[in-house]
């Protein structure tokens, strides 16, 4: 059989136009079906990697007593609030007000995004009180944890702060990020509130 | 021709004759090997194909071994390794394979890239083998970086956060994205299985079909060389290139001998320096993950440190995103922009040796500025180190981006019509 021997006529041609045409319409229905198909089996498949019921569940608020820290330390052993670091850091009345002029070097001094912190920590200190700082430790860039620097002459802001060593991020004792570092942001601060004067609650 | 049967007058036994009339056993191994001709000029730079096949295939048996007695958990998996290297009969040895296996990879590969670079293999008609040679590359990347979760030490975690994060870089979706891919809200142990499931069998199984269809590809268009001319321009009567070899016993007796060069350096540094001053094998990852402290300063294991590097050369926002997105965009970019390579060469012959001055100093420089970050990716971050990582992060994508150019209004010299010793 060879196709040169075919006598081909006009209604034959018509006929296998229409044809084609049906053709092309079935594969494209078939075709279409089938993406709907294959997006509805993936669906199980993507879903099973969000965050399961038992993560989500793991957010139980934590008490910590901070009744025994002193000016200029951070808690120690760090807490875990859903299981990321929190830092919380005790001020002197110096570095209170210090925070309050030394402000030139920092991206966002007065916490203008609000993604950063709840409404009641939206001012210099960055916290409810301005003795206690409570800061998520990790750092607003690629989510290392940052360190606590106590050094009085931290490079930019004078007054220690928190020093990221993965990329040299640098934040001052209110969690707020210096210009011209990696981090975009200020440190994150958690819901919290003080249960009395000595027991905070995260979360 | 009728082809149906094999003919009996090959050397075949009566048993390969029994599996050819039901196999193309005969018909592949011809194809493949001992009638596959590669060019008589081919040298060093083309060992490193072979012996990254060598070296996949000791990452499949020592990999397996490992997960005999590697526990996927959070509690467990730390302790796990400490087992396998202390107690578990010659459980140091396969891990040192493994691990070292995984940074002799890619000094085997990298160097197989720099040969297509530099003989201009990536060109026409070799297109679709280097684009599936960056698949590669890029499976390569993931197992890398899944892998290095799995010992549970402290550098994975972080390391592996690190990089996690920068998916949360991405504008809209990134938060979201980077919390499907942990499957929680910070790294975890379900991070930690998901990545175990994918690094044992999804990425193994991914390298080696695209291998094999890397293979396929080579044989289809042929070995390119270092004069970069096609030997198929110039046949015998029989069909065969008059500069091709067959592939056995001809190369395959020196890629023996490579290997088994190969083998000897590798294992020196098995036995004798496995942790290699910390480049293998990182110090920190010696104490066990701790989610509530990031080690004293964190970098990833020496194959990822150019493009590290790179990332962290982006300290800019620009157009209102911030500089960790664009260091995201950077660190792709750099990693992907090899694939277009074919169509950016626009220089009438193919081969370093002819190209003209331009072309050797940009592909001298990117060398120098790959190695450069490389070495920059390991150190702390400096103000120095990080200008001099955005020179070498500008000369790195000039190579590519100017090679349009370059490429056209260098002098050139002729290529030869047969090739060159
Ligand atoms: C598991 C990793 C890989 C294996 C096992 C592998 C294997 C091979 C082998 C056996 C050859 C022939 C021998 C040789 O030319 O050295 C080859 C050629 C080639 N490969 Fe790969 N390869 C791998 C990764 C890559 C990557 C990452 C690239 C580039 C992005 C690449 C691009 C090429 C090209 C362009 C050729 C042809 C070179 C020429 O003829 O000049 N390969 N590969
Ligand atoms: S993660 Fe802190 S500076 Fe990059």
């Amino acid at each position: 059989m060879s196709d040169g021997d075919v006598v081909r006529d006009a209604s034959q041609e018509a006929g296998e136009a229409a044809s084609s045409s049906r053709r092309y319409f079935l594969i494209q229905a078939t075709s279409a079906v089938g993406a709907v198909g294959a997006v509805g089996a993936a669906w199980p498949f993507v879903m099973y990697w969000t965050p399961s019921a038992k993560a989500r569940a793991l957010g139980a608020p934590v008490r910590v007593d901070v009744s025994k820290l002193a000016p200029g330390e951070m808690l120690s052993p760090i807490v875990a609030w859903r299981g990321k670091p929190i830092f919380i850091v005790a001020r002197d009345k110096a570095t209170i007000d210090a925070l309050k002029v030394d402000t030139a070097e920092l991206a966002d001094p007065d916490s203008v995004n609000p993604e950063q912190q709840p409404d009641f920590a939206a001012n210099a200190w960055r916290s409810e009180r301005p003795e206690i700082g409570v800061y998520l430790g990790i750092c607003t860039h690629l989510g290392c944890s940052p360190k606590h620097v106590v050094s009085n002459n931290f490079e930019d802001t004078g007054q220690g702060g928190f020093f990221c060593p993965c990329h040299g991020s640098k934040f001052d004792l209110a969690g707020r990020v210096v210009k011209g570092v990696p981090a975009p942001d200020n440190l994150e601060v958690p819901p919290y509130r003080f249960e009395s004067d000595s027991v905070i609650i995260i979360g | 021709m009728e082809k149906t049967k094999p003919q009996e007058s090959q050397s075949g036994t009566g048993l390969m004759n029994w599996i050819d009339a039901r196999f193309p056993a005969t018909e592949t191994i011809e194809y493949h090997a001992s009638k596959y001709y590669a060019p008589k000029n081919v040298n060093f730079w083309y060992y490193f194909g072979w012996l990254s096949m060598i070296v996949l295939i000791m990452q499949l048996l020592s990999g397996l071994w490992l997960t005999m007695n590697y526990v996927p958990s959070g509690a467990g998996a730390f302790a796990s390794v400490e087992y396998i290297m202390r107690d578990v009969e010659y459980g140091w040895l396969i891990r040192y394979l493994h691990s070292t296996g995984a940074s002799f990879f890619f000094i085997v590969v990298y160097a197989h890239m720099y040969r297509a670079l530099a003989y201009g293999s990536y060109r026409g008609p070799r297109e679709l083998l280097w684009l599936i040679g960056m698949a590669i590359f890029i499976a390569l990347m993931a197992e890398g970086f899944l892998g290095y979760l799995l010992p549970w030490g402290n550098m994975s975690y972080w390391g592996a956060q690190v990089i996690v994060s920068l998916f949360g870089a991405i504008p809209v979706i990134g938060p979201d994205l980077m919390e499907w891919i942990r499957g929680d809200f910070l790294m975890s142990e379900t991070t930690l299985n998901r990545f175990f499931a994918l690094h044992v069998i999804a990425l193994p199984l991914v390298l080696v079909m695209l291998v094999f269809v890397h293979i396929v590809a080579l044989h289809h268009v042929g070995s390119n060389n270092p004069d970069g001319i096609e030997i198929k321009k110039n046949k015998d009567e029989n069909g065969v290139p008059l500069d091709g070899i067959a592939f056995h016993p001809y190369i395959t007796i020196h890629d023996i001998h490579a290997t088994v060069v190969f083998l000897f350096i590798f294992c020196a540094v098995v036995f004798f320096a496995p942790e290699m001053g910390g480049y293998f094998l990182e110090k920190p990852n010696f104490e066990m993950a701790d989610p509530l402290k990031t080690p004293d300063h964190i970098a990833p294991v020496w194959y990822y440190t150019p493009f590290y590097a790179m990332l962290r050369a982006a300290t800019y926002p620009f157009l209102g995103l911030p500089a960790k997105f664009w260091g995201f965009v950077v660190m792709v970019g750099a990693i992907v922009i090899p694939a277009v390579l074919p169509w950016l060469d626009r220089s009438p012959v193919k081969s370093i040796r002819y190209k003209g001055r331009l072309s050797k100093a940009m592909l001298t420089m990117f060398v120098i500025s790959f190695f450069i970050l490389g070495y920059l990716g390991t150190q702390a971050p400096s103000k120095a180190g990080t200008i001099a990582a955005q020179i070498c992060t500008a000369i790195y994508f000039a190579y590519f981006v100017l090679m349009p150019w370059y490429t056209r209004v260098e002098q050139t010299k002729p290529e030869p019509e047969r090739v060159t010793g």
